[in-house]
């Protein structure tokens, strides 16, 4: 048995890979692609369909509009993830685990339904539908992700070093600029990089909430309608994918700085 | 110099400490001994200002403390964990309070000011504590366990260079820890504590050789107790006697009633076995039925007619205690001033 498993298992993991990432390779390599149909064998090298990105009025309009959402929401999300994350690592209260349970749900929820609910009571409250309401959707979304990040930066802070640090004089404001905000800033840029990737690829509640805004994701989907505009969606979807990855690379390099400067090393407390 | 004047620490019912009344001398080298949850850091915690009395009064250098926030006493802190500000280097951290780096000589930590902090061994960053807690000149430092993370052989080092630093800068020292050897190596004085209560306030010899119960008697190493009888009791001393010792004229314990019974108890290094024809004032005769090495010493158990349990003895290995058969023979001496009353 363990022979046959380790015979196969890593021709499984080999397949599982390529299933994961070959579409995603695609992508980049049909979006310089002289021919309009996604197809092998490739016709010729070309950036051709990037510089027709440029020229389309409504694209910058939505990239515009995704990047002021983008940004408005990873702040907010950020902001509120500081405070959840310091009170659930911090203090111990009743209630503690049902409400980082609540802020952890909407990973779970399926976000149609998150959209439509939203979209109901912004409808009765009498929001009009605009970039505003997409924000708040977003933030919704974003903040189980940056709780996550945060509470990683913000766990294991030893509160003994904001103590030593009025030991020695400093005030509570200077305790909080010299030691706290250097100790979880990684935690925190962190989180906005992740809140910000976020919030760009989203696409359920940007269709949902956003009225005549389009955000990136819900251009992209307007586009697919008509095959000819196929490969500039190509192309701008690899714009977005190395965006991503390259803001969630930094995000996850920070979070690790973060995670080693707040532990330490040597650190042994009987 | 610290002057802790019926100070109570209660969360809700729980009184981590109760009515504790202390006063620790200028330039003295004063420890708070006891195990976990006796209060020792609460009481520490509220010297700093981390932590606030119920009731009661907390006087640095006749100050009373009351509403005076940490970062304006003048007392520093060494941490347990040592609380090293990571994201500075060793010359930060110890300059963090003020702009002067003399102390890192005094430490030995020259060389090592532009190292990061989480570069550091556990003993450097025990003396970039040390460091960052004495370049602000306090008037007391404050030390919570902060060698209980060390190794042991690395703890005895930095116990003598505790206690050689404490000496050089002259300042009053107040150590908090749960190790009694640690605690009777280092201090002028000692209050041993138990459940928010300090049970007793001495030299780390009057501890150790008097101790005020059996709980501190227990606390601080090994000890043989039994039941002794009065015989006579005055103001300042009680005659006991045990079915085993002598007649004892001994110190009248704290808190001892007058008459009825009292404790006796004698150190198991106290009790000598008497080697070959070897003679002492006081003797008494048992059998060894157990014997366990510890490579300089020997501990024996050795039953003897008339003691209800059998005694404790510790032994240095030069006359071959560490070969003495199991049922062997034996004869002790003592000395009556070795045993110490106690109340309880």
């Amino acid at each position: 048995m363990k022979a046959i498993l380790s015979k196969w298992l890593p021709a499984y993991a080999f397949l599982y890979i390529v299933f994961l990432y070959l579409p995603v390779i695609f992508l980049p390599i049909f979006s310089v692609n002289t021919s309009a149909v996604p197809k092998f064998p490739l016709t010729g090298f070309t950036w051709k369909w990037y510089v027709e990105l440029t020229n389309t009025p409504a694209l910058t309009t939505a990239a515009w509009n995704s990047l002021v959402v983008g940004i408005t929401a990873s702040i907010l999300a950020t902001i509120l993830g500081i405070c959840a994350a310091r009170a659930i690592t911090r203090y111990r209260f009743p209630g503690r685990t049902a409400a980082s349970g609540l802020i952890m749900a909407p990973l779970v929820l399926p976000e149609i339904i998150l959209a439509i609910s939203l979209l109901i009571v912004m409808l009765s409250l009498g929001l009009e539908l605009s970039l505003f309401t997409v924000v708040l959707g977003h933030v919704l979304i974003c903040i189980p992700y940056s709780v996550t990040v945060l509470n990683a930066g913000f766990e294991g802070f030893d509160r003994s070093l904001e103590e030593a640090s009025a030991d020695l004089g400093e005030s509570s404001f200077g305790t909080f600029r010299r030691v706290t905000l250097p100790m979880v800033a990684p935690a925190i840029i962190s989180s906005l990089l992740v809140s910000f990737t976020i919030s760009l690829d989203e696409f359920i509640m940007a269709f949902f909430l956003a009225g005549t805004d389009a955000t990136l994701p819900v251009y992209i989907w307007g586009q697919l309608r008509f095959a000819a505009k196929l490969p500039g969606v190509l192309a701008l979807g690899t714009l977005l994918l190395v965006g991503s990855f390259v803001l969630l690379t930094i995000a996850e390099a920070l979070r690790r700085r973060a995670e080693r400067r707040v532990q330490g090393k040597g650190v042994a407390i009987a | 110099m610290i002057e802790i004047r019926s100070v109570t620490r209660s969360y809700g019912t729980f009184k981590a400490l109760d009515d504790a009344t202390l006063t620790i001398r200028e330039g003295e080298f004063f420890s708070l001994l006891g195990p976990s949850g006796c209060g020792k850091t609460t009481l520490l915690r509220m010297i700093a200002g981390f932590d606030d009395p119920t009731s009661g009064a907390i006087l640095v250098d006749g100050q009373p403390m009351d509403g005076i926030p940490a970062n304006r006493r003048p007392t520093n802190m060494v941490f347990q964990s040592y609380a090293i500000f990571p994201h500075l280097n060793v010359e930060q951290n110890v300059a963090y309070g003020l702009k002067r780096l003399r102390a890192l000589a005094q430490v030995s930590l020259v060389g090592l000011g532009k190292r990061g902090a989480t570069e550091l061994s556990g003993g450097q960053r025990q003396r970039v504590a040390l460091a960052r807690a004495l370049v602000m000149r306090p008037k007391v430092l404050l030390l919570d366990e902060p060698l209980s993370a060390l190794d042991k052989k690395l703890r005895e080092q930095m116990q003598v260079e505790l206690r050689r630093l404490q000496q050089a800068v002259g300042i009053t020292f107040v150590l908090v820890t749960h190790d009694q050897y640690e605690a009777l190596a280092l201090s002028d004085r000692i209050a041993v504590m138990f459940g928010g209560r300090i049970a007793q306030v001495a030299s780390p010899k009057e501890i150790y050789q008097r101790p005020a119960n059996r709980q501190v008697a227990d606390f601080l190493g090994g000890m043989n107790f039994m039941k002794g009888s009065v015989v006579e009791a005055n103001g300042a001393t009680i005659t006991l006697d045990t079915p085993g010792f002598c007649r004892v004229r001994t110190d009248r314990p704290a808190g001892f009633s007058g008459n009825g019974h009292a404790t006796l108890g004698i150190r198991p290094e106290r009790l000598r076995v008497l080697w070959d024809d070897a003679r002492a004032s006081h003797e008494i005769s048992g059998k060894v039925v157990e014997r366990h090495y510890f490579g300089e010493i020997t501990h024996l158990v050795v039953d003897v007619p008339g003691f209800e349990k059998p005694l404790s003895v510790t032994e240095t290995n030069d006359f071959g205690a560490d070969d003495l058969p199991i049922g062997a023979a034996i004869r002790l001496g003592y000395d009556p001033d070795a045993l110490v009353a106690m109340a309880d």
